[in-house]
């Protein structure tokens, strides 16, 4: 019986040995070898694998980063671990990093269960990009919000929700790193993402819809209706098809409150329009 | 009379609902105003060609085709053009329309609007693809695809088998039944144009066997045609996909990506082909169809020929109105169909039905997890697993969509019909079509 035991103590570890051996011979003869730099760039990372930077997930970023030169590393960027992030990865392979400013997603939409009552009733899957093919929308806004949250099911970093009472989905300044997922998921590319401005103020229309004043009025109390009046507070804003759009380089703390306060219909958003005042 | 065909794989049997049989079909009549929307096919709009103010006659070239894939539109009342602009369609989208006030009934001299049946094929095949051309016909069955592009096949190409579509396997819907019983000869007249367009010398006419009048109609006038067949098909929803009425016809299966005329068929709807009968033999563009007014809500059920851009309310006001019953009005049949938002809508040359269904038939229950009974992957016609197609939709797998064949849905609803645990799976199905046509 002891021997038993024994021969089969030397048998596993007969094999085991001659395992070991192969093992040892093929991890010599296939080894890969890696700059050990890509490891400790990739663990500086956030490691959201978001792809938002452009690249396939944070090994294949910090595997560009390692690769790159002085000049093409001011390319790279993570938006998602922000300037802090590329400061350490900077200093940590001895380049200077480029200075971005830090932006957000905002959603150009103000079609809301108050602005936008429900006119239209929809059965089916909750889900904004088969409405979006099926119908109108139940609002009856034909670019306005669907308002069944594809856009909270897609953000990996639990930056936007449904308010409640609001209906539409609502994002949290703090927690959105801009990596543009919300963009790409929304049937109807409500979210943009812009720069998040000097102490956050920002200010943007909050409407995407191209109809004329009148039709867009009768679905939602807060549309865009081309009104040409934010033109002439700042020529640089543009209105196209019934639709304003201010670009990003009109300042909101200059002209935000003017903005806001001269919209006839509320379409013109500034997150903190008294700024100015103080 | 040979035997009963039908397709390989899947299938359903819903309730056939088929009330308006027996009701022939009726003029509609004219309505105050009708809205003629430019875009009645796939492809790009036509080009408007009046102006507000403008006289036009019934059959009047309004707008027309803009490149290949689109079709002429033509007015199908006689009066002023009052409006050119966008109107809310049946899903609540805004169309570019021709609203034409209704005055009088004054046709185009050129329309022959006499009974009688010609038979005799005046024109070379050239000829008659471009008349099928100016005429504005496109495929009735409901897709919209402009005919002529049908027609003019390359020669190599030349198809074997010429199937029309008579099948109508969507319940309620009537308007084709009808058709092939008071327009029979017509129909097979068509068949005959399209055969000499073609340079073929048969055609078969693919009927349900619900439809008992139609086939004994058809069976007898076609032995009077020589290479006119009829064949019966067994009562199956869905029958009437164009691949599946060319697996039961011919045994042949289309491969995904490919046309019915690479595996040598052309099918056309029956609709279509009386639409080329007409516009070949008494020079009538396609402005009119016959439209089913059905559906268990509706008091007064019937077959309409009803004139293009008629307001879907003044047809529905024609035959009991909407009543407290209603629920929904669906546009199209009720498997494939989709309800309506705005029910003052133009019927187009697509629309084949128009249904008032009550809460019985519309009702949705909630959706239960799935029982793994593998329903939905034996009724399924296309040989799709629906229940694989919905988990990675729902858990955002958009990879896995191109192995399972999604591409392939023809979105015939039969999974969702027979779901016990009531999943809409065809609209994981649409919305996993979506997602893998934006990763490309």
């Amino acid at each position: 019986m002891d021997n038993l035991i024994l021969l089969n103590i030397i048998i596993l570890g007969l094999i085991a040995l001659i395992a070991a051996i192969v093992l040892y011979f093929v991890s010599k003869k296939f080894s890969v070898s890696e700059d050990p730099r890509i490891d400790q760039t990739e663990a500086l990372l956030p490691g959201a694998n978001c792809g938002a930077c452009g690249k396939a997930g944070c090994h294949d970023f910090a595997t560009s980063c390692v690769k790159a030169d002085a000049k093409s590393f001011s390319n790279l960027y993570c938006p998602v671990g922000g300037a802090k992030v590329m400061e350490k990865v900077a200093t940590f392979l001895g380049f200077t990093a480029a200075q971005r400013e830090p932006t957000v997603a905002v959603l150009r939409c103000q079609g809301t269960c108050q602005n936008a009552p429900e006119k239209i009733n929809y059965i089916g899957i909750k889900s904004c990009r088969l409405a979006n093919k099926t119908f109108i929308g139940r609002s009856g806004c034909p670019t306005g919000c669907l308002r069944f949250g594809d856009c909270v099911s897609v953000c990996k970093f639990g930056a936007l929700h449904i308010d409640e009472k609001l209906g539409i989905p609502v994002v949290d300044e703090d927690k959105c790193t801009s990596c543009g997922a919300c963009v790409n998921m929304c049937p109807r590319q409500l979210f943009e993402i812009r720069p998040k401005g000097t102490n956050g103020n920002r200010v943007y229309v909050a409407c995407r819809n191209t109809q004329k004043g009148a039709q867009a009025r009768k679905n939602c109390t807060a549309a865009c209706i081309g009104c040409m009046k934010c033109t002439k507070i700042n020529p640089e804003i543009k209105v196209e098809n019934n639709l304003s759009y201010i670009p990003t380089t009109v300042s909101a703390d200059e002209f935000g409150a003017e903005l806001v306060k001269n919209c006839p219909t509320g379409a013109i958003v500034c997150t903190k329009p008294s700024v100015k005042d103080k | 009379m040979s035997a009963i065909k039908t397709f390989s794989i899947g299938g359903i049997h819903p309730d056939k609902h088929k009330i308006t049989t027996d009701s022939p079909i009726r003029e509609a009549g004219l309505p105050e105003y009708v809205y003629i929307p430019v875009k009645q096919h796939i492809g790009a709009p036509a080009k408007i060609l009046v102006q507000k103010g403008d006289k036009v006659k019934v059959g009047t070239l309004i707008a027309d085709a803009d490149g290949i894939v689109s079709a002429d539109v033509h007015s199908s009342v006689s009066g002023e053009v009052t409006k050119v602009e966008d109107i809310e369609g049946e899903f609540g989208w805004l169309e570019t329309m021709i609203t034409v006030k209704v005055e009088g009934d004054e046709f185009e001299p050129s329309i022959d609007r006499s009974q009688d049946v010609s038979k005799d094929i005046p024109y070379t095949a050239g000829e008659i693809v471009q008349i099928i051309r100016e005429a504005g016909i496109v495929g009735m069955g409901g897709a919209g695809y402009p005919t002529p592009i049908k027609e003019t096949v390359p020669f190599e190409k030349k198809p074997d088998f010429l199937i029309l579509n008579g099948i109508e396997c969507e319940p309620f819907l009537t308007a084709d039944d009808r058709l092939m019983v008071e327009r029979a000869e017509q129909i097979i007249i068509g068949a005959k144009i399209i055969n000499k367009v073609l340079g073929i010398q048969n055609a078969i006419i693919a009927i349900d066997e619900n439809k008992p009048n139609a086939i004994e109609t058809l069976t007898n006038i076609s032995r009077r045609y020589v290479g006119v067949n009829v064949q019966v098909c067994a009562t199956k929803y869905p029958q009437g996909g164009e691949k599946q009425l060319i697996q039961a016809i011919t045994g042949r299966e289309v491969p995904p990506g490919k046309l019915p005329l690479d595996v040598g068929c052309l099918v056309q709807n029956v609709g279509t082909v009386y639409a080329i009968y007409e516009a070949v033999m008494k020079h009538k563009p396609l402005f009119e169809r016959v439209v089913t007014v059905s559906g268990d809500a509706c008091a007064k059920p019937g077959n309409y020929l009803v004139r293009v851009g008629t307001p879907a309310s003044f047809l529905i006001e024609q035959c009991g109105g909407i009543t407290e019953d209603v629920d929904q009005v669906v546009f199209g049949g009720p498997m494939m169909g989709t309800s309506a938002v705005n029910i003052n809508a133009p019927i187009t040359k697509l629309t084949s039905g128009i249904l008032l269904l009550s809460k019985e038939l519309t009702r949705h229950p909630a959706e239960t997890a799935c029982i793994r009974c593998g329903k939905c992957v034996d009724v399924c016609p296309m040989g799709l697993r629906p229940f694989a197609i919905a988990c990675s939709v729902r858990d955002g797998f958009y990879d896995e969509l191109k192995p399972l064949h999604v591409a392939d849905c023809i979105e015939c609803g039969c999974c969702s019909y027979i779901c016990p645990a009531k999943i809409p799976l065809l609209d994981y199905c649409k919305l996993g079509k979506y997602e893998l046509k934006k990763s490309k």
